[in-house]
């Protein structure tokens, strides 16, 4: 598409062609992609685009089937990260891999090499975080850093194989809008000494604001190449996705008559269930019916440990600390809460939601073999099959999962369509409570609206819906109130008129909570 | 050239179905080139091993006294593995068993009444789960390993046997010899059709229980509530199921069963306590348990599968002169291939050529 682009013939890396075939999917098919020297270029798409399946060509963890990589214009094969960081392909994963009993130091050493010795390691390491205004403490342990700071190690550790071209995976999903503030900066300055940049990215305004170049996948297919900067967000998303997202409706009015809190939780703390969770302080809420709240903040800070207390898988010491449509509930597991009338959906849908291994319909028996039992069990602890399958048949229906075969393993299904399922399992049951943790993470657009749109009008149906996520877009989309949980605390709601990305990115900053900011953000450099 | 393994989309049917006989086939094979290598005739030792048992309605009896302590045990113990309970212990929970139910026989002998035989029995199945329940406390409470805890107190209840039966148990009457005295005719577990043979009220145990076991697995919400911890605890806790309950549980009917084994074979087959009771049983049974998929149905077919091989390694023993270590190592090989070809479910096989790697070193 861009063949006439005279920056082709010195390109840093071009790729040709590129396809890889799984079974019967092409996951990237004929993909074309040129990166010139010390140019940041957005490699934007859905999930399921094949962004991922491409840069793991490019870092050498997958073989492609077809097609060619040069670099700097000869052919390359790059059959291992090996070879492509002695290319000078250096990468930033999105799921960091890092020990976090360690120190930053030694988490460097171990992806070095030759046996550097450890205080080398570290004087490079802090010269890097200096010329780069990435303050990093070499010799902090990794589990007392936030999420920002364990990906500046991540950034340094690549620095240091003086990579010509950086790939990073989604860097800001992890972030605070400050914090991303400062690695703009820092991919800025990386640009200015001619190092390219491939950037990964689902977020069109932070593309639009530091990407030169975009190269747009769908379904494994290049789309489009373009300047992000003369696109407006929506023309990129329309690009994206392929159609006009639907924006989801918020303005339904509320059943006006009926405003009973249905969730309260009171004075709620917790004690780190590990020495790398994070305790609970003091939390109190209250979600009435008919209203949608949202709990933002970056991971990490206490979301995942907050929504096993109030799921009741982990019991609180008071039974009035929460309480389910009036019932105190703080003793109880989460059998007797779902009793009451509270469903749950938690973040990590396999393993946690959903058994991998099991059916779709064994699945939804799951988590409801209890609240539906004169449906789903016989006398003496039968389980009724049939009436199963039927019920998981009306769900996928409902909330149109895709998948293979007629009743598959959840581990069969993809991401978006198994949390369609696990979301429509709950919404099946007409909850009087919903506690979802991060509903949309890792669901593609078109999936992630419909989730929204089912959840606001389970509240607008007179139930108390609590949100959390790390997507900012998400909750100013859907919710009535946000909340923002920093460092195991959570602070007072805002109304959604008066909320602004300023504000809540501060908050989940930890500007105005009791605990003051953690220490490495402002002296280390 | 190189070989790889592919994970395949879904589970294959047809490989569950053929697994078994393809592990079968290389068990025969590997079996023969290993009676081959020792010397043997292969033909021969492969017919003493699974064919000569089969032809006597009398070594028909001994298959069944043989499978069913195994079946009894694995049905058990299939409980634990869905569950993911190690329990390496049966051999020590059947030894207990056995011992707990040999109290009235032994040490109250004119005790003699009609209503004797069910109460062993019951005091069997009691003293297998509480010896259970100590691996399982340990695990629970302090988060031992059960692996180890359960495989220790193995050695722990064989040496208390042992010390029973030369010390306080001894028969008055028995010359010294290691041994109690000979249980009463309350106390023996009847033979299921005494005009052709031996075999014992143990084997329809092994039956019934494989049946209820099955039943509860595949049908009813505790079975799946143990497959769910079994899998994915993480799941089973958001279920609102309870892991430590469910390690309490596991043990105690994996305990039971093995004590129910102990006590009938003590009392069907042997008739009295002796130092050595069990061949191994609670081990053996463990290979049952996997050979049978975990599948209590399953496991009555494993379980008759692996007493022949028991039947055939003695008479392989006798007829051809076999070591006996040998028969233990041939009994583990059909473990191995079972569990390598289980493979072939979740994996096909790939060839890589070399051609391509060469290649790749041109960077």
């Amino acid at each position: 598409m861009d063949h006439t682009d005279p920056s082709q013939t010195e390109a840093l890396l071009a790729v040709r062609g590129l396809t890889k075939i799984f079974g019967s999917l092409k996951a990237c098919d004929d993909v074309d992609l040129t990166i010139g020297r010390g140019e940041i270029h957005a490699l934007l798409g859905e999930n399921g685009a094949g962004k991922s399946t491409l840069v793991k060509m490019l870092f050498g963890s997958l073989e492609p089937a077809s097609g060619t990589i040069f670099w700097k214009g000869e052919p390359v094969r790059i059959a291992s990260p090996a070879q492509a960081r002695a290319l000078g392909i250096g990468m930033v994963f999105q799921h960091f891999s890092l020990f976090e009993a360690l120190t930053a130091a030694e988490n460097i050493a171990l992806s070095i090499d030759d046996d550097t010795p450890i205080m080398k390691i570290a004087e490079r390491a802090r010269n890097l975080s200096k010329a780069y205004g990435l303050p990093l403490d070499p010799f902090s342990h990794v589990g007392d850093l936030s999420v920002g700071e364990r990906q500046r190690i991540e950034i340094i550790r690549c620095l240091l194989q003086e990579p010509e071209l950086i790939i990073l995976d989604e860097p800001t999903s992890v972030l605070t809008p400050q914090e991303a503030d400062k690695l703009f900066e820092t991919l800025e300055r990386l640009k200015g000494e001619g190092k390219s940049i491939l950037y990964i990215s689902h977020r069109l305004e932070e593309v639009k604001r530091i990407c030169d170049r975009a190269t747009v996948l769908r379904h494994g297919k290049v789309v489009g190449h373009c300047d992000p900067k003369q696109e407006t967000a929506a023309s990129l998303a329309r690009m994206m996705v392929g159609l006009e997202v639907q924006n989801v409706t918020r303005d339904v009015p509320a059943r006006a008559n009926d405003h009973r809190p249905l969730l309260e939780i009171e004075k709620l703390s917790r004690k780190p269930a590990t020495p790398f969770s994070v305790a609970l302080r003091d939390i109190s809420v209250t979600v009435h019916a008919g209203e949608v709240l949202g709990i933002a903040g970056v991971a990490g800070n206490g979301q995942g440990e907050f929504f096993e207390a109030v799921s009741g898988e982990a019991l609180q010491d008071r039974a009035d600390t929460v309480r389910v449509a009036g019932h105190t509930v703080g003793r109880l597991g989460i059998t007797q809460r779902r009793l009451k009338g509270a469903a749950f959906v938690p973040e990590e849908r396999l393993g946690h939601g959903a058994a991998p291994a099991m059916k779709l319909s064994e699945n939804l028996f799951l988590s409801r073999y209890r609240t539906d039992a004169r449906e789903y069990m016989g006398a003496a602890g039968t389980i009724r099959t049939s009436r199963i399958a039927a019920a998981a048949r009306r769900i996928v229906e409902a909330m149109d999962v895709r998948k293979s075969a007629e009743d598959p393993e959840a581990s069969a299904l993809s991401g978006g369509n198994l949390q369609k399922f696990i979301i429509g399992r709950e919404l099946d049951r007409e909850p009087k409570v919903m506690v979802v943790n991060q509903p949309t993470w890792g669901v593609d657009a078109g999936a992630a609206a419909r989730i929204r749109q089912a959840l606001i009008d389970l509240a607008r149906s007179g139930s108390a819906v609590l949100v959390i996520s790390q997507d900012l877009d998400e909750l100013f989309e859907m919710s009535d109130a946000i909340a923002v949980m920093h460092d195991g605390q959570l602070s007072a709601p805002i109304p959604i008129a008066e909320a602004t990305y300023e504000k809540i990115g501060l908050l989940m900053g930890g500007a105005d909570a009791a605990h003051p900011p953690r220490p490495f953000e402002e002296e280390a450099v | 050239m190189r070989l790889e393994l592919v994970k395949r989309p879904q589970q294959s049917t047809l490989f569950s179905a053929l697994s078994p006989f393809i592990a079968f086939g290389l068990t025969i094979v590997a079996g023969a080139i290993l009676f081959a290598a020792l010397g043997k005739d292969p033909v021969e030792t492969l017919y003493y091993y699974f064919i000569d048992p089969l032809t006597e309605t009398w070594s028909l009896h001994e298959l069944a006294i043989k499978a069913a302590p195994l079946i009894l045990i694995a049905v058990g113990l299939s409980i634990c593995f869905l569950s993911s309970n190690w329990n390496i212990g049966a051999e020590g929970q059947f030894i207990m068993g056995a011992i707990a139910g040999s109290v009235l026989p032994v040490l109250f002998p004119n005790f003699q009444f009609w209503f004797v035989l069910p109460l062993m029995l019951i005091m069997g199945m009691a003293g297998g789960a509480a010896y259970a329940f100590i691996p399982a406390l340990l695990k629970v409470r302090f988060n031992t390993n059960e692996i180890l805890s359960s495989l220790m107190l193995v050695y722990v209840a064989q040496l208390f046997l042992d010390w029973l039966v030369r010390g306080p148990w001894r028969n008055p009457q028995g010359f010294n010899f290691p041994e109690t005295r000979n249980f009463h005719e309350y106390a023996i577990l009847p033979e299921i059709w005494s005009a052709s043979g031996r075999a014992h009220w143990g084997f329809v145990f092994a039956i019934v229980a494989a049946l209820i076991l099955w039943f509860m697995l595949s049908k009813t919400l505790k079975g799946f509530e143990v497959k769910v911890i079994g899998q994915s605890p993480r799941a089973g806790r958001f279920a609102g199921f309870s892991a430590g309950r469910m390690v309490i549980f596991a043990f105690l009917v994996s305990g039971a069963m093995a004590g129910l084994a102990g006590i009938s074979e003590v009392s069907g087959a042997i008739g009295q306590l002796r130092p050595t009771i069990s061949p191994g049983y609670g081990f053996t049974a463990i290979i049952v348990a996997f050979l049978g998929r975990l599948n209590p149905l399953g496991i009555v077919a494993a379980g008759l599968i692996l007493a022949l091989t028991y039947l055939g390694g003695e008479a392989a023993q006798i007829s051809v002169g076999l070591s006996d270590k040998v028969v233990r190592a041939f009994q583990g090989s059909i473990l191995f291939f079972v569990l390598a070809c289980d493979t072939l479910i979740h994996y096909r096989v790939r060839l890589v050529r070399p051609a391509q790697k060469a290649e790749a070193a041109h960077v």
